[in-house]
Parts: C-alpha cells; sequence; structure tokens
C-alpha cells in the first residue's frame, strides 16, 4: 500500500513537472527561432542576445547552445563559443551536427592558437 | 579582411569535415529536423600585436637558390601588394633592399686585427657589434646550410635601427627566401578512368611510378621594430610542389602557387583575418 502510495507521489510530481519543462522549452524554443531569424538577416548580436535568453530559460536545451556557439564564433568570442560548443555537446553527446560544427570551430580555433615562432 | 583557410595546404581532414557536413546536412533536411546553413566569417585576431606602428617596410630578403625568378624583388613585391590590400598598416614604397649584398659588405667590414704581432690575424665584426667572430659568406647560396651565415644581418640591431631611422620607425619586415629546385622519382597515386563491360565509367587509384620536378621554397619572414631594431618575431614555412617531369612548369608560377600557401600565415601574423566557413543553427 506505501508502495503504491510512493509511486502516485512520484507519479504525481512527474506530471506536474512536465508541463512546467514543456512551457520552459517552448519559450526558449520562440527565442531560439527569433534568434535563426535575424541571424539569417546578419544580425547577429540581436542572435545572441535571443540565444542567451534561451538557454537561460532552458539550460538543457542544446541545439540553443550550439547556435550561440555560432554566434560567439562570428563575433570573434572564441572562448565562448567553445564553452557553448562544449555545453551543447555535453547535452547532446550524440548530435553529429554539432560535433561537425565543433570540430570546424575547433579546426579554426586551433589554427588561431598556433605559438608564434621565435 | 577577408582570406580563404589556405587552400592548397593539406586540407584533408577539412574537406572530410565539410563532406561529412553536407552529407549530414542533406540526409537531415531529408528527415525533416530543422536546421539552418548560415554563413560565418570568424574573425581571428593577428598574432603580432602591430598596434604601435602605423607603417611597414618590406625590406628586402637575403635569397637563395634557383636563378630564374627574382626571388627578392618577387617577395617584396608580392606582400607590399597583400599588405596594401589586406591590413591597416600603410606600406612603404622603396627599393627593395639587395640583402645578400648588404651582408657581404658587413662581413667584409669585419676588421682583421692584426694588431699583436706574432699572433695570426683575428677577425672581428666591426658593423655588427654583437661580437661575433666573422665568417666566410658563401657567395652562392645553395641551401639552407648556406643560408645560415647571413642570419647574423638579422640580428644586427644595429643596422636595422639606422634603417628604421631612415624610414621615420616603421615595422621592417625582411628574412629570407630558399628556391630551389626539386626533383623526385618513386610511386606515386593518380586516379584513372575505367570502364566496365557495360560501359560504366569508374576513377580508380592506380599507383604509378613517375619522375617529378618542381621546387621548394622556405622563406622565413623576421620582423623588425624599426624603433630599436629588434626582432619581434619571426615566421618560417616550407612548402614543396612537384610536378610531372614531362610538364615544364614554369618557375615563376611554381613559385606564386607556393607563396599562395604561405600569405595568409603571413597577413595573419600582422592583421586580423576573417575565415570563410558555414554552420548549421538548429532549432
Amino acid at each position: 500500500m506505501r508502495l503504491i502510495k510512493t509511486l502516485l507521489v512520484i507519479g504525481a510530481s512527474v506530471l506536474a513537472a512536465v508541463p512546467a519543462w514543456a512551457d520552459a522549452r517552448s519559450s526558449a524554443r520562440e527565442q531560439v527561432e527569433f534568434g535563426i531569424n535575424v541571424a539569417q538577416r546578419g544580425l547577429w548580436r540581436e542572435a545572441i542576445y535571443r540565444w542567451e535568453k534561451a538557454v537561460e530559460i532552458d539550460p538543457m536545451y542544446a541545439a540553443a547552445y550550439n547556435d550561440l556557439g555560432i554566434g560567439y564564433e562570428h563575433e570573434g568570442q572564441l572562448d565562448k563559443a567553445r564553452k557553448a560548443y562544449e555545453k551543447a555537446l555535453a547535452i547532446e553527446p550524440n548530435n553529429a551536427q554539432i560535433r561537425q560544427n565543433y570540430d570546424l570551430f575547433k579546426e579554426i580555433n586551433d589554427r588561431s592558437a598556433q605559438p608564434k615562432t621565435p | 579582411m577577408t582570406v580563404r583557410l589556405n587552400p592548397k595546404r593539406p586540407s584533408r581532414s577539412r574537406t572530410g569535415i565539410a563532406v561529412a557536413a553536407a552529407a549530414l546536412a542533406a540526409l537531415t533536411i531529408a528527415c525533416g529536423a530543422e536546421m539552418y546553413e548560415v554563413p560565418v566569417e570568424t574573425p581571428i585576431p593577428a598574432k603580432l600585436d602591430v598596434s604601435a606602428f602605423q607603417r611597414v617596410l618590406v625590406a628586402g630578403f637575403v635569397t637563395g637558390g634557383t636563378e630564374d625568378v627574382d626571388t627578392n624583388q618577387e617577395t617584396v613585391r608580392l606582400l607590399r601588394s597583400q599588405l596594401r590590400n589586406k591590413s591597416e598598416l600603410r606600406v612603404i614604397d622603396a627599393d627593395p633592399m639587395a640583402l645578400n649584398e648588404v651582408a657581404q659588405e658587413q662581413n667584409k667590414a669585419a676588421t682583421v686585427d692584426t694588431s699583436a704581432p706574432g699572433e695570426g690575424p683575428t677577425v672581428r665584426t666591426a658593423s655588427t657589434g654583437e661580437g661575433n667572430a666573422a665568417t666566410l659568406l658563401p657567395q652562392k647560396i645553395k641551401d639552407e646550410k648556406d643560408l645560415e651565415p647571413y642570419d647574423r644581418l638579422f640580428a644586427n640591431t644595429a643596422y636595422w635601427k639606422r634603417i628604421g631611422e631612415e624610414y621615420q620607425n616603421p615595422l621592417i619586415v625582411t628574412g629570407s627566401v630558399l628556391f630551389v629546385p626539386r626533383t623526385s622519382s618513386g610511386l606515386v597515386t593518380r586516379e584513372q578512368e575505367v570502364y566496365d563491360g557495360l560501359g560504366r565509367r569508374r576513377v580508380v587509384p592506380t599507383r604509378v611510378y613517375m619522375e617529378r620536378k618542381g621546387f621548394m621554397l622556405r622563406p622565413k619572414f623576421i620582423f623588425i621594430d624599426g624603433r630599436t631594431g629588434a626582432t619581434i618575431s619571426s615566421l618560417s614555412r616550407r612548402e614543396e610542389a612537384l610536378y610531372n617531369a614531362q610538364n615544364e612548369t614554369p618557375a615563376l608560377s611554381t613559385y606564386f602557387e607556393l607563396m599562395d600557401r604561405i600569405v595568409p600565415d603571413f597577413l595573419g601574423t600582422l592583421s586580423t583575418q576573417k575565415i570563410k566557413g558555414t554552420r548549421v543553427l538548429l532549432k
């Protein structure tokens, strides 16, 4: 009986949490979509602002971190870009598209970080 | 300023990534996922802080190797033109300095100290002030070993400071360029067209013996502070191009092909570069 009660409580908690999570994701997704829209028109700073808001709303949104990585990369903020890509991959390690973006970024970043010849 | 990512350098990994990215993009689009390919231009800051300079003097180079190309003249001309188009620095127009001769003269000016009778002549460098014992400089530079003794010229701060004063303290670009013929023979992989019984065309890699010839280009760029004559930094690169020995590829065209691979690194040392690429935004 106690087990059933516990299961019911857990089930209720999960059911209560799902709409909240769905709301956060939906709201974050709106920000991401707006960011994509403005990035495609070359307004990268506005896009970055939107994607930053998206990850604030939903810190487990891998696509938003991926987009943020691209935005930072375009603005030359390479440290921030690396962190954003790495966060995206930490959330979705098997996302091949994020991995591709990250590999392309790394190639440029490693190249720029080559030590100066003395 | 925007450059392509070194187009001729070994870019197998980059090509592989690009092909995989394209395939992945096509697959994902086919599956209905929401993704948007966007062009990006990643700015890469200059490796060297040249904010103290407004002007640059590409002075000239110690050169060696083939005489088919006036390597000093061509290198000076090419770098000046690239800097004019792709950097913020104002380029000083001046005749390229004949640094092979300058080095020879400085070496001759090394005084032979005969003041101590009974002892053998002692050779000292008079003009460098570096305390290096003068050694004979090879008149004709054929390889990297011949070039080595010429490096003293770049350590001669007094000389470069004087040049700097003459041109109102610019950043000075100098160094050495070795452009030597190369031959090689052996097995190389080539792609060959093959038609099967049904007339279908295929391209297969085949190993063939081939005699090849071409050139090796080894520039060493030295960046000198015109205010002090001191070396700030240097950049060395080595590139090689070999062609089928039956093809007569002109030395000058090979020189430009090889410099084309090197110039982005040179520019990246002095100015911010933007590297073009594409990334995929996800929803």
